[in-house]
C-alpha cells in the first residue's frame, strides 16, 4: 500500500515537472506578452498542482494543507495573469504580428473618437 | 455584504484557514490567528465571498460539482492543447483579442468565469467592461460575438448561472 503510494506520488511529481517544462518551453517559443502568459498560466497552474498531489501522496500527513495551497493557487494564478495581460495591453505592448483581430483596441479607439 | 452572517463566515473561514496551515493548537499561535482573522475581517468586508454567495440549494451544490469536474477536464485538455503548439516546430499560431458577451449577472459569477476562461484551452482574459469580456485566444477560430461566446463562455456560464446568478 505504501510504496503503491509512493509510487503514485513519483508518477504525479513527474508529470508536474514535464508541464512546468512545457510551460517554461512556452515562454520562451511565444512570440509576444500575451502568448507567453498564456503558457505561462496553463502549465504553472496544472504543473504545480499535479506537484503537489504528488507530495501529497508521498506525505499524506501534509494533505490537508497542500490542498489548501493548492485552491489558493487555482484563484490567485489567474488573476495574476489577468492583471499582467490587462496592464501590457493598456500600456501598448507589442503583438505578434501573426494577430489578427483586436477588438479591446478597436474599442478603445472607438471610445476616444 | 456587510450583514454580521457574512462577516462571520469570512471570519470563521480565515481562522479556520489558519488553524489549518498552522496544524497546532498552542495559546500563542490562536492568539495571533484571532487578531489576524479580526483585523482581516474589518478591512476586507465588503470584499467577494466565495461561499457565502454561493446559492445553497441543492441544485446549486450540483452545479458546483460538475463545474469543477468540467473545470479540472478543461485545464487538462488546456495543457494538452498547448504542449501541442510549444512542441510543434511551426508554432501554429492565429492569436487575436476577441469580445465576448456573458449573461452572469453577480460579481462572484463573473470573477469565476474570467478565472475558468484563463486556464482554459487557449483562452487570456485581458479586460472586462460590464457584460462584456475581452479575450486573448491562441487559435482565433471565429472572430464574431455570438460565435466567440458559443465557444468559450458558454460551458461555464451554464454552471456559473445556477451557483451564482
Amino acid at each position: 500500500m505504501e510504496s503503491l503510494l509512493a509510487f503514485i506520488g513519483g508518477v504525479l511529481l513527474v508529470a508536474g515537472a514535464a508541464f512546468l517544462l512545457l510551460g517554461g518551453l512556452g515562454l520562451v517559443r511565444m512570440p509576444d506578452v500575451f502568448n507567453r502568459i498564456q503558457a505561462g498560466t496553463k502549465a504553472t497552474t496544472l504543473g504545480t498542482l499535479l506537484s503537489l498531489a504528488g507530495i501529497a501522496c508521498l506525505q499524506p500527513a501534509w494533505a490537508l494543507k497542500l490542498a489548501l495551497i493548492g485552491l489558493f493557487i487555482l484563484f490567485t494564478n489567474p488573476l495574476s495573469s489577468h492583471v499582467l495581460a490587462r496592464a501590457a495591453h493598456r500600456g501598448g505592448a507589442e503583438k505578434s504580428p501573426l494577430t489578427g483581430v483586436d477588438r479591446l483596441a478597436d474599442d478603445r479607439r472607438g471610445d476616444q473618437a | 455584504m456587510t450583514g454580521t452572517r457574512d462577516m462571520t463566515l469570512l471570519f470563521a473561514t480565515l481562522f479556520g484557514f489558519w488553524v489549518l496551515l498552522n496544524g497546532s493548537l498552542a495559546g500563542d499561535v490562536l492568539l495571533v490567528g484571532l487578531i489576524a482573522a479580526f483585523l482581516i475581517t474589518l478591512l476586507f468586508r465588503n470584499s467577494l465571498a466565495v461561499v457565502s454567495e454561493l446559492r445553497m440549494t441543492p441544485r446549486a451544490l450540483i452545479a458546483a460539482v460538475g463545474y469543477v469536474l468540467f473545470f479540472a477536464r478543461e485545464l487538462v485538455k488546456s495543457n494538452l492543447n498547448l504542449a501541442g503548439i510549444v512542441l510543434s516546430p511551426a508554432l501554429p499560431l492565429n492569436p487575436g483579442i476577441v469580445k465576448v458577451r456573458t449573461r452572469l449577472k453577480s460579481r462572484m459569477g463573473r470573477l469565476l468565469l474570467a478565472n475558468s476562461i484563463t486556464l482554459t484551452p487557449g483562452t487570456l482574459t485581458v479586460d472586462i467592461d460590464g457584460e462584456w469580456l475581452y479575450i486573448h485566444w491562441v487559435t482565433v477560430d471565429s472572430a464574431d460575438i455570438e460565435a466567440a461566446t458559443a465557444a468559450i463562455v458558454s460551458g461555464f456560464e451554464d454552471y456559473l448561472e445556477v451557483m451564482y446568478g
